[in-house]
């Protein structure tokens, strides 16, 4: 049956969440966006307190998707510091053996805050990941990594701080192309891997995205995720790439709803605004009586219920083991390119309110563009819409 | 729980429907285009269907199915792909019917619903547009006015489907300035039928300009009777009805020029192959599937009977700028065939262009 209603159990995620987005995140929103790449500690100590309760973040369902969509109305550079596997636990979720998930993962809520993160775009490489050059040679019982990867969402954290895991994208065989390219773990503290660069960005300041450089770096043979052969079944698709972007399926949805939550923050200020200023919105009017105004708040107000309603379709399909690359697809793109439209848009009716820091909508505008390039730009994901919309492989739509 | 598949009765409804637009429908609609005539066969095979009558109770004669705005939208959907015209056609008499069903009074159903479960094609209607710049179906032109016994009208309608075929037409007019149904049955003195009207799109389907002059009712043939009726909910379903038709329109355009552009070749290979035209087919298709969950959620407001004005009014704007962007695009990656009425591309935009106007047109 058709049904738009959550669960009771979603509605109080959804509320516990939007509690903590108001009083953990709202307040120091501001504060941790003008001081880039310091360390929202305290933050960091309470959410952990959260997960290690089981309250809090995790999973890839309906459930932390609408999660993530409240904590990032909060702050989606803030939410970004999250404890949590991240990126790299999905991989591992999604392609580890039942050792390596409880090797890297097991005990994964003891001890300190632990962040993951996948490390995958490097400086000659982003959307194209099949031209990845960082290397995996086997010696022995370990694989020697070489090479460098930028735009790690969360890499230093995860590096630095002990327990962390960050899944690394290698070709362990350049001449076989897209058949060569394996994922491994790389732990916190493994010689040889070191952060190198703190980037700074447009937006999501509170959030570390970083270089982080592979030089001779040796990790144990059994740390590869997936089978280590390189089968040439066809040139075009193997088994191992395949899940990597199988990973995308399962994360691009939340990454969808991470930038919901941003976008609805804009709605909201703008909605609020306007209500303290004694301007209804008249739905149903006619077009032709509608204000340039009502007619922009309703734009944004549909481009946000569309992209949520994708999201939750893709996540849907999850949930019922159905596949959803083309629905998750459609999800990120349509979220991206919606929010980043949304907060722009927001800044352009709020005029001096929207443009000035003493306000976060300008912060928003900024945080919001992140959601239409990472976890595939938005034109990627139309690529992926396009290709499965016209039955074509990689090499019929390039 | 949130679920995005329809029950298996309406999944069977869907089915139905499907191969009914695809079997019957898609052979005629460019016929009946031209001609302006759809076949009296077709829509008999639709009436046997019982879209409209399976939701009437039986106490009436009906088979008393559930009415559900969501299975209305799946079924709009789905005849729309196969012609608007025809959609609109064979679902006119539920513009009559449905707020009787919902809102009308004891009277009124007993009265009005026994002739709609019939084997055959019952035509009844509605008439809200009004013909001038700045209609608003809130502040109508139209005017009912009460003299204790019953009503006088005065006021022109336009777009009035089937209007001269139609035996009960429901026409809203503004009562002391709020905006109310009435039964006018045919043969009223002062309900004047102009002529058909002719339109840039839905050409198949006949509407007409309808006059009331001093045209006086009983009082008792007020929609609802005493308590009058719910007109915003009437319009949100009209609202879900549009943006679902909206939705089977764009599906029919998307689905031809993409099959066309993994056909066409350009420079030795399909225009397909290019992200211009490949990009053009995404977006259109992620507009679809984003627009109909809009109306789906909204059907299932109205199901639930809850306030439902932002929900369908917004998918119903979205719905109007998508559904031209869609069928647009689609006469675009035709090209110049796209512009040829060999092609249907250019039927789809004609129809396309007119869901701004076609406010009480259908109904869930």
């Amino acid at each position: 049956m058709i049904d738009f209603e959550f669960t009771p159990e979603q509605k109080e995620a959804v509320e516990a969440a939007h509690k903590i987005a108001e009083e953990l995140f709202r307040p120091i929103s501001r504060y941790y966006d003008e001081h880039e790449h310091e360390s929202p500690q305290e933050l960091i100590d309470k959410l952990w307190e959260k997960r290690r309760e089981g309250s809090l973040f995790g999973g890839l369902d309906i459930t932390a998707a609408l999660r993530a969509e409240e904590v990032c109305w909060g702050d989606a550079g803030l939410y970004l510091c999250v404890p949590s596997p991240g990126l790299g636990g999905a991989a591992i979720f999604a392609t580890g053996t039942k050792e390596q998930l409880q090797r890297f993962l097991g005990n994964y809520n003891e001890g300190g805050p632990k962040w993951g993160a996948m490390a995958m775009t490097e400086t000659g490489c982003g959307s194209d990941t099949s031209a990845i050059s960082t290397t995996a040679v086997r010696d022995g019982d370990e694989w020697v990594l070489n090479g460098e990867k930028i735009f790690v969402t969360c890499g230093k954290r995860a590096m630095e701080n002990p327990e962390g895991v960050v899944v690394v994208w290698a070709t362990v065989d350049k001449s076989a192309g897209r058949a060569g390219m394996k994922s491994f773990v790389v732990q916190a503290g493994t010689p040889g891997a070191r952060v190198e660069k703190m980037e700074k960005k447009l937006g999501i300041k509170a959030n570390d995205t970083v270089t982080i450089v592979f030089d001779n770096c040796r990790i144990p043979y059994e740390n590869i995720l997936g089978s280590p052969e390189v089968r040439k079944i066809d040139k075009t698709e193997t088994a191992g790439f395949k899940k990597a972007m199988a990973t995308f399926d399962a994360t691009r949805p939340i990454v969808a709803a991470m930038a919901l939550g941003v976008g609805r923050a804009a709605l909201d200020f703008v909605k609020e605004t306007l209500e303290k200023e004694g301007i209804k919105i008249h739905y149903g009017l006619p077009r032709q009586k509608l204000t340039a105004l009502e007619r922009d708040v309703m734009d944004m107000e549909a481009n946000y219920k569309a992209a949520k309603l994708l999201t939750l379709r893709s996540l849907w399909m999850m949930s019922q083991l159905l596949p959803n690359n083309l629905e998750a697809s459609m999800a990120k793109a349509k979220a991206g390119l919606a929010v980043t439209k949304i907060t722009q848009k927001a800044v352009e009716l709020m005029g001096p309110l929207g443009y000035s820091r003493k306000y976060l909508l300008e912060k928003w505008m900024r945080d919001a563009k992140i959601n239409d390039i990472f976890e595939g730009t938005g034109q990627i994901n139309m690529l992926v819409v396009a290709r499965r919309v016209l039955d074509y492989s990689r090499d019929q739509l390039k | 729980m949130i679920s995005f598949s329809p029950t298996e009765e309406q999944q069977m409804i869907v089915n139905m429907v499907k191969q009914f637009a695809s079997d019957e429908v898609r052979k005629v609609y460019r016929e009946c285009d031209e001609s302006g005539e759809i076949p009296a066969r077709i829509v008999d095979t639709a009436w046997k269907l019982g879209l409209v009558s399976t939701s009437i109770p039986e106490e009436y004669g009906g088979l008393g199915g559930e009415h559900s705005a969501i299975t209305g939208a799946l079924i709009a959907e789905e005849l729309a792909w196969g012609d608007l015209s025809v959609a609109m056609h064979i679902l006119c008499p539920a513009l009559f019917v449905y707020p009787i069903l919902e809102m009308g009074t004891e009277e009124q159903k007993k009265k009005f619903l026994p002739a709609f479960c019939d084997e055959n094609y019952k035509a009844a209607t509605a008439a809200l547009i009004e013909p001038r710049f700045g209609f608003d179906t809130y502040s109508l032109s139209t005017t009912a006015r009460s003299d204790g016994k019953g009503y006088m009208f005065k006021g022109d309608k336009c777009y009035v489907p089937l209007a001269a075929d139609a035996d009960l037409l429901l026409v809203y007019a503004a009562e002391n300035g709020s905006s109310q149904g009435f039964i006018i049955e045919k043969g009223t003195k002062g309900l004047e039928i102009g002529e058909r009207e002719e339109n840039m799109g839905i050409k198949a389907l006949a509407t007409y300009e309808v006059s009331l002059k001093d045209c006086r009712i009983p009082k008792d043939n007020r929609l609802g009777g005493d308590k009058g009726c719910d007109f915003e909910r009437i319009m949100n379903c009209s609202r879900v009805a549009l943006s679902a038709m909206a939705v089977g329109v764009a599906r029919a355009a998307f689905e031809y020029s993409r099959d066309y552009a993994k056909e066409r070749i350009a420079f030795g290979e399909p225009i397909a192959a290019r992200q211009a035209i490949a990009f053009m087919l995404a977006e259109m298709a992620i507009e679809i599937d984003a627009t109909r969950l809009m109306a789906w959620e909204a059907a299932w407001k109205l199901d639930r009977k809850e306030e439902a004005t932002k929900e369908s009014s917004v998918v119903k704007t979205y719905a109007d700028d998508m559904v031209i962007m869609v069928t647009d695009r689609a006469v675009q990656i035709l090209g110049g065939h796209g512009y040829i009425r060999d092609h249907p591309v250019e039927l789809w935009l004609r129809n396309g262009r007119g869901f701004t106007t076609f406010d009480g047109m259908a109904i869930v």
